[in-house]
């Protein structure tokens, strides 16, 4: 038996029963990485020795007695989770060399449960871009065909996941980073509801809607992963104080009287009918599992992408001016005064996609500006938000795609931001709204390639949601599906 | 609307960003094509709408104000580009 070929839940059993060592696992991993993330570049920082000696730790805590679901458990981490004194660059060469003084809430938490940390995944840098093409790493391949990209900006994370090199990983989400990839790869990828897990020692992006997620083979997978990760910490001021439910508990394969949304705006003439013939059927397995299917409207749908690109480049100018080169990071050479350095500092250490979010905001911030775009944008936010609470009057949770299309070509779009943006058309709303959403597989292209529908849900409302993409998975294979690498 | 090409340059020099001279005309065509996406925003009326600034409506949460950091001047240090004697090193600021 191929140790890398298995659920999470599945090595959980083995591990307890002492079919497995948490050393043989993460030694298969890490020979798998080897081997496989030279071609896929799903890797920035490997850390062998570290996962042998976390996996030592889990061994002794499973002979002992106090391991927990997720002890021994061969993990990857996007780049952006500070991880102390591993190197934690947010696929920028401004943070190449950073090595963090601090752990961030969600390593810290999977550490203590045991959980192996395998190296740090590839991402956009600083989590800009919908393609992985933006790392100073190089960009990722989708392992389904390694000519197209695997999706962005949690693309180290899919591809990692997609080519069996961790049983996990974590991504995160705050324009559909990780729903966007998972869909792109075929996995599992949640965005939990904004706020349900801690920020703190999360490179910031754009504050008010980043989040971190689990990305696992299957819902059951991401369920065990979430219930670590979740929960309240005082390092975070918008973190949520309400009590973590057993995720895996409530995990159902029966939809009796669920009543899901189609809301007709996530139907528009540019989706690839190949996805929506996959989202018809995936329709018809809920109805065979007892759902109901109810079409609903969500007006304000095709504002979310205008309104994302102000608040997001906004916010994102706000936090990337803290990289000066004066604390950490990237310094120029020989600077020749303080502004010298400045300028230099960051035109050397950003590249162009970052460079452009920031010219953005900072222009749509601007005396004089502020009020026609930041302070619109924050308007139309409420009636997309609105929009949401309304559908969720009648409906239980929304079903729609993930993407447009499946993934595209290396190159196809990096050159044209716009058509790079409207990549995340159906996926930025849920984060607009703070709501939790998950993508799952539910299809494949003529060409092979992997097709993922999105769950939408309430706010806090993960268990419904998993259970539902658990419900899916129990009737169908779609997420067993593999490539062949 | 589309932006000039001495916009561009302006905001440049507030973002401490340098700009060659043939990277300012794509940047204004990108900047202009999403700045064309984004006003279509104008078509909404939002005069009674209440901005939304945080996801989720949730009171500022208090804490008490205590110490919870002990000295980590060594550790913030370490990753300085450049310090001498115990604080961060910058090109001289005043002459």
């Amino acid at each position: 038996m191929d140790p890398t070929q298995i659920t999470l839940v599945q090595a959980h059993a083995m591990l307890r029963s002492r079919q497995i060592s948490a050393r043989e696992l993460t030694t298969a991993f890490l020979e798998r990485i080897a081997r496989i993330n030279p071609i896929i570049n799903a890797f920035i920082t490997v850390d062998g020795e570290g996962a042998m000696a976390a996996a030592r730790m889990a061994d002794e805590r499973l002979a002992q007695g106090t391991a927990t679901p997720m002890t021994g458990i061969p993990v990857g981490v996007k780049d952006l989770f500070c991880t102390q004194h591993l190197t934690t660059t947010c696929g920028s060469k401004m943070l190449a060399r950073f090595r963090p003084p601090y752990e961030s809430t969600v390593t810290r938490k999977l550490k203590e449960a045991g959980a192996v940390i395998l190296g740090k995944t590839n991402m956009d840098e600083f989590a800009m871009g919908s393609s992985n093409e933006t790392s100073w790493f190089g960009p990722v391949r989708n392992p389904w065909d390694i000519r197209r990209i695997p999706g962005g900006s949690s693309g180290g994370s899919a591809a990692a996941l997609a080519a069996r090199l961790a049983l996990a990983t974590i991504g995160s989400d705050t324009g559909g980073s990780i729903r966007q990839p998972a869909a792109l790869t075929g996995t599992t990828g949640l965005k939990p509801t904004y706020g349900r897990i801690s920020r703190f020692g999360m490179i910031a992006f754009a504050s008010s809607l980043d989040q971190a997620g689990p990305m696992a083979w299957s819902a059951a997978d991401a369920a065990m992963v979430l219930q670590v990760i979740a929960g309240h910490d005082a390092m975070d001021s918008t973190s949520i104080r309400d009590d973590v439910p057993d995720y895996s508990a409530h995990l159902s394969t029966r939809m009796e009287g669920l009543r899901i949304g189609i809301p007709a705006e996530y139907h528009p003439e540019s989706l690839n009918p190949e996805i929506g013939q996959a989202l018809d059927e995936a329709g018809r397995v809920f109805g065979a599992l007892g759902a109901t299917l109810v079409p609903v409207s969500l007006p304000h749908t095709r504002h979310a992408i205008p309104t994302y690109y102000i608040i997001a480049p906004a916010e994102a100018s706000s936090n990337l001016a803290r990289f000066d080169g004066v604390r950490f990071g990237h310094r120029c050479q020989d600077p020749v005064d303080l502004k010298d350095m400045y300028t230099r500092t960051r035109s050397e250490g950003f590249g162009a996609e970052v460079k452009r979010r920031i010219m953005l905001g900072t222009y749509v911030l601007s005396s004089g500006y502020y009020d026609a775009y930041y302070r619109k944008a924050q308007k139309v936010r409420r009636l997309i938000a609105d929009d949401f609470h309304q559908a969720f009057q009648k409906v239980d949770l929304l079903l729609t795609p993930t993407t447009p299309g499946t993934a595209f070509p290396l190159g196809e779009k990096i050159d044209d931001p716009v058509a790079m943006y409207l990549s995340d058309l159906f996926t930025i709303n849920v984060n607009l709204a703070g709501l939790p959403g998950i993508s799952i597989p539910c299809g494949s292209d003529s060409q092979g390639l992997p097709i993922g529908m999105q769950l939408i849900a309430p706010i806090l409302k993960e268990a419904p949601l998993l259970s539902a993409a658990h419900a899916f998975q129990t009737a169908t294979s779609w997420h067993q599906r593999k490539p062949e690498l | 609307m589309s932006i000039q090409a001495e916009t561009v340059k302006q905001v440049a020099v507030l973002a401490r960003l340098q700009l060659d001279d043939q990277a300012v005309p794509p940047l204004v065509e990108q900047l202009s094509n999403i700045l064309k996406l984004v006003e279509q925003l104008n078509e909404l009326d939002t005069r009674d709408v209440v901005p939304m600034s945080h996801a989720l409506d949730m009171p500022i949460p208090e804490r008490p104000d205590e110490v919870v950091n002990t000295n980590c001047k060594d550790a913030l240090l370490a990753n300085a580009p450049d310090s001498v004697q115990g604080y961060f090193q910058v090109p001289k600021i005043i002459e």
